[in-house]
């Protein structure tokens, strides 16, 4: 007894004072290598810009988008009118901001609904295997098969008379855009469930719920988190080819797409600029969503740094 | 000791204090698999009382681990599938049970320890969070009387600095220090059965000796019954008061610790001993067991040892021996075990 207490003890004696070493893990590793990236910190910025801008278009313009007045139809630029006025004497550059909300709705919303969605069915099909993964999986082929803008289309071509609303895009696209959100973590599931520390917590009691979404999801979806901004982006851009069909909300609401829609043929008779400027706003959100997107797939990716 | 039973009743009813601890009556383990039946484990009994320690030994796929996981209720299944038997605890049926109060014996009633800590710990929370959840999900408790008793708990598996290390997550740890963790999970509802799968395996000899003598302590002090699954006879050989050992699924013999390092009842135990390394038999050849042990989803007729015997007769071939009692206290699966047991 007394030579194995002599073990115990040593292995337990006083260690040196440990230097306050700072806690890493996946995130905060990832947080460190993506600040450090001028694409990171350009396209965060452009969206948080964004953000505001959509949040409060007041302060960033003082002109009312709906105040048109036929009489200055196709003024050029100006100090107080930056992008000049379109053919209905609208202040352009207001405009521009206020159709910021939509776009920026239909992409956090829709993401925020896709991301929560596509979890809960994927994590269930991941998670139980069996019938559920067939049922999960096959109507994930089903929605897959159709283009998601294609589909939301046809939604909104039935739904059309909803109104002035963002929700029935926002519905539309997520409908479609669940799947692949679901397929991920589907997939992370499959493989978490037979880890050793699943076993383990259910070794101790935790409930099928709590092992899913305490102990599987925050290790299963650094997949699914770098899809997010490029899901935000895609969804910018498909509210975008909506309201440039004519299909997404209707005026007196602007959104770029419709913006675009409604001035591609001022181009030729010498308008650029109400094509150029919400076009630009438009690439700079989904290219900003876009970046960052592939910046956290790769700072999430240990074999990639 | 009935006092500790009657406290825990609001998890299982109906216990009954007289009866074993835990009493495995003839469990029987089935994977299903591509190539047919897998019968894991093949009619598996044994029982543990308070305060004792049981070693489940046996090599590689002979059905230990299953076993424990059958305990626990923890077999992924599909594939695994219990085909029959019972697991009674305190005279319960753990295999009867519905779902949600087996769930709640687990960590309460019976507790287990993995073999490799490092991947049984989740990496994404801090070992603190860990064990406080234990105490926040199963008893209710606030965060922070969760995380003073889990300091406590860090304390009694004897982590140094444990105050600071709460804080840390898992890939922080030593190996040893995470299988403390890990323990300290185990123990942290106060359960009466522990079940340690090859809590050593994965650590090396000097740590090794730090993690039995620890578990042997907190089971003395709480008078826990042990069970401890593990390949290794040497392990257990200070650690245990009876032996099962395990080939293919079946228990082929049960002893006392002492009886079965002294005379073998079964020649698998027999070869299994000759091939420990020992100080007496340095500068020679060590001895092996030739073959394999069968695959499962095609076990022979007769004893699935029997092609690896050096004992073999025609009958081993054709019947399987029961495990019948040969001395008092101890049993073999043999149809040669007197001449085994004499045949020093």
């Amino acid at each position: 007894m007394s030579d194995t207490t002599e073990l115990i003890r040593e292995s337990t004696a006083p260690i040196a004072p440990r230097k306050p070493e700072k806690n890493r893990n996946l995130w905060s590793d990832a947080f460190h290598e993506l600040r450090k990236r001028p694409v990171v910190i350009a396209s965060s910025l452009i969206i948080v810009v964004l953000i505001f801008i959509a949040a409060f278009p007041g302060l960033f313009t003082s002109e009312d988008p709906e105040d048109c007045r036929l009489e200055r139809f196709y003024g050029a630029p100006s100090g107080g009118h930056w992008f000049g006025f379109d053919q209905f004497g609208c202040d352009y550059f207001s405009m521009t901001m206020y159709g910021a909300r939509p776009s920026i709705v239909v992409g956090l919303v829709g993401t925020t609904l896709i991301v929560i969605f596509g979890s809960v069915l994927g994590a269930v099909a991941g998670y139980y295997g069996g019938i559920w993964d067939t049922l999960v999986s096959r109507v994930i082929d089903v929605f897959n098969a159709i283009p998601f803008v294609l589909g939301a289309i046809l939604i909104l071509a039935i739904w059309r008379s909803a109104g002035d609303t963002v929700w029935p895009t926002i519905l539309a696209l997520s409908v479609f855009g669940w799947p692949f959100t679901a397929r991920i973590l589907r997939a992370s599931f499959i493989e978490a469930r037979n880890l050793d520390y699943v076993h383990a917590a259910r070794s101790l009691g935790a409930s099928d719920g709590r092992l899913m979404f305490r102990h599987i999801f925050p290790n299963a979806m650094a997949p699914m988190m770098s899809g997010v901004p490029l899901t935000i982006g895609a969804l910018i851009e498909a509210e975008a080819t909506l309201s440039f069909l004519g299909l997404g909300l209707k005026p007196p609401t602007v959104t770029w797409g419709s913006m675009i829609s409604n001035n591609v043929d001022k181009v030729l008779s010498g308008h650029p600029l109400l094509l150029i400027a919400p076009a630009l706003f438009l690439l700079a959100a989904t290219m900003s969503f876009a970046l960052l997107g592939d910046a956290i797939r790769d700072a999430l990716d240990p074999k990639l740094r | 000791m009935t006092a500790k039973v009657s406290v825990k009743s609001n998890v299982l009813d109906g216990l009954d204090p007289t009866a074993p601890l835990l009493e495995v009556d003839n469990l029987q383990v089935e994977f299903h698999t591509r190539d047919g039946v897998a019968k894991a484990v093949n009619g598996a009994s044994f029982s543990v009382e308070r305060s004792e320690t049981l070693a489940v030994v046996g090599e590689s796929g002979c059905g230990k681990s299953v076993t424990s996981q059958a305990i626990m209720g923890i077999l992924e299944s599909p594939p695994a599938k219990v085909a029959g038997g019972r697991v009674l605890f305190h005279g319960v049926d753990l295999l009867t049970l519905p779902k949600d109060t087996r769930r709640r014996t687990r960590a309460n009633h019976v507790a287990m320890v993995f073999q490799d800590a490092l991947s049984a710990l989740n990496p994404v929370w801090t070992v603190g969070f860990q064990l406080s959840e234990l105490f926040r999900q199963h008893r209710g408790m606030s965060k922070k009387d969760a995380m003073k008793r889990s300091l406590e708990l860090l304390d009694l598996v004897k982590i140094p600095a444990a105050a600071q290390r709460i804080k840390e997550y898992p890939h922080q740890f030593s190996g040893g220090m995470r299988q403390r963790v890990m323990i300290a999970m185990a123990l942290a509802l106060d359960p009466d059965l522990l079940i340690a799968d090859e809590p050593t395996t994965a650590l090396d000899v000097t740590v090794q000796a730090q993690i039995m003598r620890l578990l042997k302590e907190i089971q003395v002090e709480r008078q826990m019954g042990l069970i401890l699954i593990t390949h290794d006879l040497g392990v257990v050989a200070d650690v245990a008061d009876k032996i099962s050992v395990m080939y293919a699924g079946r228990i082929v013999e049960q002893a006392e610790v002492h009886e079965i390092f002294a005379r073998p009842a079964h020649p698998y135990t027999k070869a299994l001993l000759k091939s420990i390394p020992r100080l007496d038999t340095k500068g020679q050849r060590l001895e092996i067991i030739k073959g394999l042990p069968p695959v499962l989803t095609n076990i022979p007729p007769g004893c699935a040892f029997a092609p690896r015997c050096t004992y073999v007769q025609d009958i081993c071939r054709s019947q399987v021996p029961p495990l019948t009692v040969v001395a008092s206290g101890r049993a073999s699966a043999c149809h040669f075990a007197s001449e085994v047991i004499n045949d020093v």
